[in-house]
């Protein structure tokens, strides 16, 4: 079994910039109201994990987390 | 960051004097920061570093408003300047939350998607009239200006046919060289003119966002008319200025680097990374964004007391070699995701998305419908603009 990743995001400090929907649109979506970042899947596959974290890195508010998880579901 | 010798400081903003105008030029201490001295013979702390500017444009430490004491003032502003209603990119939470959760939606990726054919079509008219214009003809004109101007036009519900009035103004206000009273007298000009604009919609609305804003969000309170004047008035301006000047800018590069001109013509999927590069190399805000700190602070280990004016060199960060390497050079395979062009922090552009969509349909029919496009000038004799936001002024091209 591969490490885990938990996305946690903040729709008070999102800025609705829509990086993160460009980056990783399967993770992260924008709401039609506000343009607040809105999370897909909390914890995504493997596959996306690159992207997750380049969005991450991306987000102008710091407003997404990403929390690395051991096997076995600690934290 | 006291202590410092004040004399020998350079002014800002630097001039190009002969070095080559798409290298951005800027003094440091050699940590990444440095002190300049502004028009207004206020200091004001320069940050270069990648790292340091993420990091003072994330900052809540730092206010966007010209009007608070130390702000640093890049050119001097017209006597008691108020700082215009509306004017998103001036505001600070939580006042500017409130404005930019109201636009969001106006300017977000899934809403961009069905303006493509529009912008699609504006381009490929664009480029029917450069070729009806005869060669040489000017990509400024007939193709950089007007493709943007039509489309924030008609999202916004200007009309067109006023574009003479409007870039004049905003031509005006952009220019380094305007005296402070005429700069003022520009954007009084822009707003009355969006006023007009808006008392009309909000007795005959169409389908747009300036209608859409006056019918939904006056009524309710959530805006006054001024601010709807103030928002229209920065969309206006931001929605062409920066993309115009992005396609002039952009042809030329492009034009300089056949080899990859070449394989974005064989391999059209590689336009988005090209955008990407291009935003990155040219960060055509060129001047940086201009910070004053409300609190003391502490950014890259450097610390900061409130009233200290900064600015975040955003041209300098595009191409900070611990993240480009070698930045200097155009190389549309870099993938450069972590480029700030459009700013950092909670006043990055809102209209990404739209330029964006913008340059990628613009560059890919331009050199598609143009196979033989050239320069009809020497690079070194291209003449550029000495404004806010940095571009060509004129683009003599033949097909
Ligand atoms: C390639 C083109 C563009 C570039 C390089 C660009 C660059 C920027 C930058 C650097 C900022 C941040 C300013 C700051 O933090 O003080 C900004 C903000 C802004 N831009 Fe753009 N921009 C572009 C296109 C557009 C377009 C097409 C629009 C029109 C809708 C637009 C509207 C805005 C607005 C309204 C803001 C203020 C946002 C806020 O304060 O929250 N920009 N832009
Ligand atoms: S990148 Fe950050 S600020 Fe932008 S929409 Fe996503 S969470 Fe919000």
């Amino acid at each position: 079994m591969t490490d885990g990743l938990r996305v946690v995001v903040d729709r008070d400090a999102c800025c609705g910039s829509g990086n993160c929907v460009r980056t990783a649109p399967e993770v992260f979506d924008q709401d039609d109201a506000e343009g607040l970042v809105v999370l897909r899947q909390p914890e995504p596959p493997e596959r996306l994990h690159g992207a997750v974290r380049e969005a991450a890195y991306n987000c102008p508010a710091g407003a997404i987390e990403v929390v690395e998880q051991r096997p076995g579901g600690a934290a | 960051m006291t202590g410092m010798l004040e004399t020998n400081v350079p002014s800002y903003p630097f001039g190009n004097d002969g070095l080559d105008p798409l290298l951005p030029h800027f003094a440091e201490n050699g940590d990444g920061v440095g002190q300049v001295r502004l028009p207004t013979g206020q200091l004001a702390f320069l940050f270069t570093r990648h790292d340091h500017i993420r990091e003072l444009l994330r900052s809540p430490d730092f206010s966007s408003d010209f009007t608070r004491p130390g702000f640093p003032l890049i050119r001097p502003l017209a006597e008691d300047m108020p700082r215009p209603d509306g004017s998103l990119i001036r505001m600070d939470p939580p006042e500017h939350t409130k404005f930019r959760r109201l636009l969001t939606p106006e300017f977000m990726i899934k809403n961009m998607r069905p303006l493509e054919p529009l912008i699609r079509q504006t381009v490929v008219d664009a480029i029917e009239r450069l070729r009806a214009a005869g060669q040489p003809a000017d990509l400024v004109e007939h193709f950089a200006l007007p493709v943007p101007s039509m489309v924030i036009c008609h999202l916004l519900g200007v009309p067109y046919a006023d574009h003479d009035y409007f870039q004049e103004c905003s031509r005006t206000l952009l220019a380094w060289k305007t005296p402070p009273e005429q700069a003022r007298a520009a954007i009084e000009d822009l707003r009355a003119y969006l006023a007009g604009l808006v008392d009309k919609r909000m007795r005959e609305p169409g389908d747009d966002l300036i209608s859409r804003l006056a019918t939904e969000r006056l009524a309710t309170g959530e805006l006054t008319v001024d601010e709807l004047v103030g928002l229209s008035t920065l969309l206006l301006i931001a929605g062409h200025e920066t993309t115009s000047n992005m396609l002039g800018l952009s042809t030329m590069v492009l034009l300089q680097h056949p080899d990859q001109l070449r394989q974005l013509r064989e391999r059209p999927e590689l336009v988005d990374d090209t955008v990407e590069e291009l935003l990155r190399y040219l960060t055509i805000v060129r001047t940086g964004l201009t910070r004053v700190a409300v609190n003391d602070t502490v950014v890259g280990g450097h610390a900061l007391k409130a009233g200290d004016g900064v600015i975040a060199l955003l041209s300098a960060a595009n191409r900070d070699s611990d993240v480009f390497r070698e930045g200097e050079e155009f190389d549309l395979h870099r993938g450069s995701h972590q480029h700030m062009a459009f700013g950092f922090g909670i006043h990055q552009c809102i209209g990404q998305p739209l330029a964006r969509a913008e340059l990628r349909i613009a560059l890919g029919e331009l050199f598609t419908r143009l196979p033989a496009l050239a320069l009809a000038v020497d690079p070194a004799d291209v003449e550029y603009r000495d404004a806010v936001v940095f571009g060509v002024q004129r683009l003599p091209v033949t097909w």
